[in-house]
């Protein structure tokens, strides 16, 4: 059995009394959602903080609900809710393409996808699903609430725009007409991380891409979005050769690196094969919510 | 003679309960299941203390110091103890299973990522691991050899200078078979085939970690061992051997064993160490490593490099096979197999075919890895053997554009040619291949499936179909042939009938899953009628059951089956004895029906085996010269190994755009002889089969250059789960082993051995649009597109 080493314990009753620990406990002190990348850090000593404050009790954290043309959630919904909800389904089925690879049943049951942004992982699934969607996140403090985009908030590999008295508290995603989405990720095995993942949304007018984005997982720190893959989307018709091209664009800017999972050459390939599948599936989605 | 039987109606075998062999639910389960199965971590003593082990973060380097005064001053630490302290003790080397030595705690330098350095004992098990970072070791870094290939080179660093005069990594050369004969059948054939043929390191990653519970007595100076343990009589024996204690001062108990795959048959410095600690302190210490310690530390398997020539006409006789292997030992030679087989059994290269001429050329050496070179469910290097030949005819079908289920047919030992003996030596005993293999084809709708494949390919699609024919070689083994540090490979074991007609049986061999309880239950049940439920199976401790060598190598079935039959028949004897007396009868006048004996001609008059065992102590006279009571014990010696076999066809799909490979379906036709409950073989089976879709497809212990091991969780270890693994079609033919007492061959290893030949077939058939002929496992999606590309690059 992996022991982390020794730690403080405290379980907040509010978003507020979260928030004051969190204040008052210092740097070195982390929320605790689901656990599932927290605990086995901590296990194997890569994380050791100081105090632990569990947020499990945070009920008002746990919705998934439409309002002011977003679809918000809370930031301790979990895997599991994502997958089964049928708003979600909806609105972003990208939701629950991604949620029917993430981890297992056991991880989803627990993960939550205010604890999937803030681990920040370059690897993780679910930052590319909100990127794609244009998502941004409410961040609340002592202070009151900020609203910052997904792009603005993950500052590097592992780093998000949360303060240390500050504190993810929902996700919102802008309810668009015509929209459709899509998630495509190869894993070596099931539940494992990403070799590399693919999210795409579109949204369409009179056969026409509007708008589109693609956001990846696991092929470098700044391929959630990527700026050229959308001016190439905006206005486009969709085509066979439309997605070939954004594919090549998304293989462009991104940088994979050699490791157990793959090749880098490999990862490119993948990079350009999933935005390409990605798009198709999002278009053909998005085409079918025109009707 | 061999049987072909369909499978029989699952649901209602089950409706009957066999006294004797078939279908039968396993005994164990109903605890295992409830979560009341007691485990060495389940193992709690007043007082214990909990032990962890400081380990070495470089492959190579020199100590040059070691601190451990602030680890002493953490409050709740009672020892830590280094190489240096059981130095002075004589302890800081122990014996390796292969007669070499392994450092049980580093003194002079570390030679493998993850090598003990220190341990702490504390008195719960985290302060012991926060006080190992208490310890500083200042480390000189050297060079580590990491790559096998460059082993021998001349500047290569030597890792074994504590060894007298040691100026290279050489561990032993082997050979087998005739170099000239073969060399010669070479030069005159139509067609050579050469590949190589590299099978990766592996790992067996029990569900559970190695680990022990040591309680010595200070006053007696009993020691007593609870260990995850594959063979705890011979672990005591050596530990009796290292510390100069008679056996009967230490007791080894492996309790409920979480997996073992041959993981749990080395002794590893942790129990050592824990052993020590309870001497020192005179407190029971527990020990049991991590994830992390287990994947990186304890025996690994594998890590062949072959380089494979196979010889054949143009019509397709193969004519022989000749091999050069490189093999990876890692930092201390701890291979577990007989003292006469270096390169354990892989001198079955041969396979399943009629070969004119064999050679084999092995040369072992050390790196700075962790050592071991155990299992895996190995069947000792029979997985490497089968692997290569079972490729290297794939490459010869590919050259020769035949079909490699035909190839094979034409190829195989015939039945009439049994016992035979290949041209390495081995006498495998009984064998009828081509009824298994037409089996596995029916089964798979072979021809079918070839033309699905060729449609598809048309398509541009990806369709591969892999066969796999193994032989395995299981049941180490005569004891005039094979011993390990000098123990013959022959098992006891114990019969008692109770007065009531109740039995218990008592074994040397130790489950870690494989469901003994209920096998040897119906091996007794079968001999003499006392239904399985009545027969109390026990195993795994020292104190109360006979000597013998342990569960690996599928051999529990072959030899302490024997020994359970053996010894069954022996009370069986006695027990007619008394019947004659009971019936007033002589004994040639009794006749057997399970479970009682009659009178021939008169079957009213009988006595049933219950009533003969209350007779035996019971107060009424016995026949002239019969002892009372109804027990035996015998000590079973096998006369030869015993050969199971078995066709495998695996259906693959590969994703042109991606590389990623779906199992579609997987047939496996297994013969293992005489079956003694069919519902537990196929469980054998199934596990196997998941660890062969593991090893061709994720699974590799991988190093960097520096000698880090990337493979330290399961994150990065692979293992495959429900959703890589097709609906296994199992179906099997019954060839017994003529010397076998029931005919019975051992199953446990076949499917590890014969699945990763099938799957990698099955792939690389694939990719034949792309012009593959070989791709090296694991075959990962990455791995797969590679090769696609023309840039296939072994995986070491």
């Amino acid at each position: 059995m992996q022991v982390p080493a020794p730690i403080e314990y405290e379980r907040a009753t509010s978003v507020e009394h979260a928030v004051a620990l969190r204040s008052e406990l210092g740097d070195e002190a982390r929320f605790i959602a689901g656990g599932h990348s927290l605990l086995p850090m901590m296990k194997l000593r890569l994380a050791n903080p100081t105090h632990l404050i569990d947020i499990n009790d945070l009920k008002e954290l746990f919705y998934i609900r439409e309002a002011d043309s977003e679809v918000r959630i809370g930031a301790m919904a979990r895997h599991r809710d994502l997958l089964d909800s049928e708003l979600l389904a909806r609105h972003f089925p990208i939701f629950r393409d991604a949620e029917r690879v993430i981890a297992d049943p056991t991880v989803r049951n627990r993960g939550t996808l205010g604890g999937s942004l803030c681990q920040a992982d370059p690897s993780e699934d679910l930052s590319a699903v909100c990127t794609a969607l244009d998502a941004s996140c409410v961040i609340t403090s002592s202070d009151g609430q900020r609203v910052v985009p997904m792009h603005a908030f993950h500052v590097g590999p592992y780093e998000t725009a949360v303060a240390n008295n500050e504190m993810l508290t929902e996700i919102r995603i802008p309810l668009r007409p015509g929209g459709g989405s899509a998630y495509q990720k190869v894993e070596r095995r099931a539940g494992d991380w990403a070799v590399v993942s693919a999210g795409a949304a579109v949204w369409m007018d009179a056969g026409t891409i509007v708008d589109g984005r693609v956001g990846l997982a696991a092929v470098g720190p700044d391929t959630t979005s990527i700026q050229p893959v959308a001016e190439a989307l905006a206005g486009a018709a969709p085509t066979e050769d439309l997605y070939q091209r954004v594919g090549e664009i998304a293989a462009s800017n991104c940088s994979p690196e050699t490791d157990g999972r793959g090749t880098a050459a490999y990862k490119t390939h993948l990079v350009a094969e999933l935005t390409r599948r990605a798009l198709r599936t999002a278009v053909a989605r998005a085409q079918r919510q025109e009707v | 003679m061999t049987t072909t039987e369909t499978e029989p109606d699952q649901e209602e075998a089950q409706e009957e309960r066999p006294i004797g062999f078939g279908r039968l639910l396993r005994k164990e389960d109903p605890r295992l299941i409830r979560g009341m199965g007691q485990f060495v971590d389940d193992i709690s003593l007043p007082g214990m203390l909990h032990m962890a082990i400081l380990r070495s973060p470089v492959a190579h380097a020199r100590i040059v110091s070691i601190d451990k005064s602030a680890a002493e001053a953490h409050p709740n630490v009672v020892a830590v103890i280094t190489g240096e302290d059981l130095a002075a003790q004589g302890l800081a080397w122990m014996p390796t299973l292969s007669n070499d030595v392994q450092a049980v705690l580093a003194t002079d330098k570390v030679r493998f990522q993850h090598q003990e350095v220190a341990f702490v004992v504390a008195t719960d098990r985290y302060s012991a691991r926060d006080a190992l970072e208490l310890i500083e070791v200042d480390y000189d870094w050297l060079e580590p050899l990491v790559d096998v290939r460059a082993a021998l080179d001349e500047d290569a660093p030597i890792i074994r200078d504590d060894l007298d005069n040691k100026a290279d990594n050489h561990i032993f050369d082997w050979e087998t078979g005739d170099e000239a004969a073969t060399n010669e059948v070479f030069e005159r054939a139509d067609v050579v085939v050469s590949e190589e043929i590299v099978y990766p390191r592996v790992h067996p990653a029990p569900m559970e970690t190695c680990g022990c519970v040591a309680d010595v007595e200070r006053v007696s100076g009993q020691v007593t061992l609870w260990c995850t343990t594959q063979a705890p009589h011979a672990h005591r024996t050596v530990y009796a051997l290292v510390a100069g204690l008679p056996e009967h001062k230490i007791r080894v108990i492996a309790p409920d064993i979480g997996g073992g795959f041959g993981n749990k048959v080395p002794i590893y410095p942790g129990y050592v160490c824990a052993i020590v600690a309870s001497l020192v302190i005179g407190k029971p210490v527990k020990w049991m490593e991590d994830r992390t310690e287990n994947l990186l530390s304890t025996g690994f398997a594998r890590d062949y490099v072959m380089k494979a020539d196979i010889a054949a006409t143009k019509e397709g006789q193969i004519l022989a096979i000749r091999t050069n292997v490189l093999a990876d030992h890692g930092a201390f030679n701890g291979v577990a197999a007989p003292v006469k087989y270096p390169a354990g059994f892989f001198g079955v290269f041969t396979g399943s075919y009629d070969l004119e001429a064999a050679h084999a050329k092995m040369t072992a050496v050390y790196t700075n890895k962790a050592p071991g070179g155990v299992a895996y469910a190995c069947s000792f290097r029979i997985t490497e053997a089968v692997y290569l030949v079972e490729r290297i005819v794939d490459c010869l079908a590919y050259e020769l554009d035949m079909d490699p289920a035909e190839l094979r047919l034409k190829n195989f030992i015939k039945p009439e040619q049994f016992p035979y003996e290949t041209k390495t030596g081995w006498v495998y005993d009984s064998g009828n291949y081509e009824p298994a293999m037409r089996k596995a084809m029916d089964m798979a709708g072979y021809a079918e499936l070839r033309r699905e494949q060729a449609e598809r390919r048309a398509r541009g699609e990806l369709m591969g179909i892999g066969v796999a024919f193994f032989t395995e070689a299981v049941g180490a083994g005569p004891r005039k042939d094979m011993d390990i540090l000098g123990l013959g490979m022959a098992d006891g074991c114990e019969l008692r009938i109770h007065p009531t007609g109740k039995a218990v049986v008592r074994l040397s061999v130790k489950t870690q899953g494989q469901g003994h309880e209920t096998t040897f239950a119906q091996i007794v049940a079968e001999e003499i009628g006392i239904p399985p439920e009545d027969i109390e199976v026990v195993h795994g401790d020292t104190d109360n059951t006979p000597f013998g060598l342990g569960t690996y190598g599928s051999r529990s079935t072959p030899v302490s089956g024997a020994a359970a039959a053996m010894v069954t028949r022996k009370v069986r004897d006695k027990a007619q004895i008394i019947a004659s007396g009971m019936l007033e009868v002589s004994v040639a006048d009794l006749e057997w029906n399970k479970g009682s004996f009659s009178v021939k001609g008169d079957p009213s008059k009988s006595v049933t085996i219950q009533e003969i065992a209350m007779r035996a102590h019971g107060a009424g006279d016995l026949p002239d010269g019969i002892e009372g009571g109804l027990e035996a014990q015998i000590c079973y010696n096998p006369e030869n190994l015993t050969y199971p076999f078995g066709a495998y066809i695996c259906v693959v799909d590969v994703d042109p755009g991606t590389a990623v490979v779906k199992v579609r379906r997987f047939i496996a036709v297994d013969d293992c002889g005489t079956q003694i409950n069919p519902m537990i073989i196929e469980g054998q089976v199934h596990g196997g089969l998941a660890d062969g879709v593991g090893m061709a497809m994720m699974e590799i212990i991988a190093f960097d250059e520096d000698g880090n091991c990337m493979s330290s969780s399961l994150m990065d270890y692979l293992i495959p789960t429900a959703l890589e693994t097709p609906d296994w079609e199992t179906g099997h033919t019954v060839t017994p082993s003529p010397h076998h007492p029931i005919g019975a061959k051992g199953i446990g290893e076949s499917a590890t051995v014969g699945s990763p030949p099938a799957i990698v077939n099955a792939i690389v058939d694939a990719l034949k649009p792309y012009g593959i002929r070989h791709a090296d496992m694991p075959l990962t999606p990455s791995r797969v597109w590679e090769a696609m590309q023309g840039n296939h690059t072994p995986p070491i």
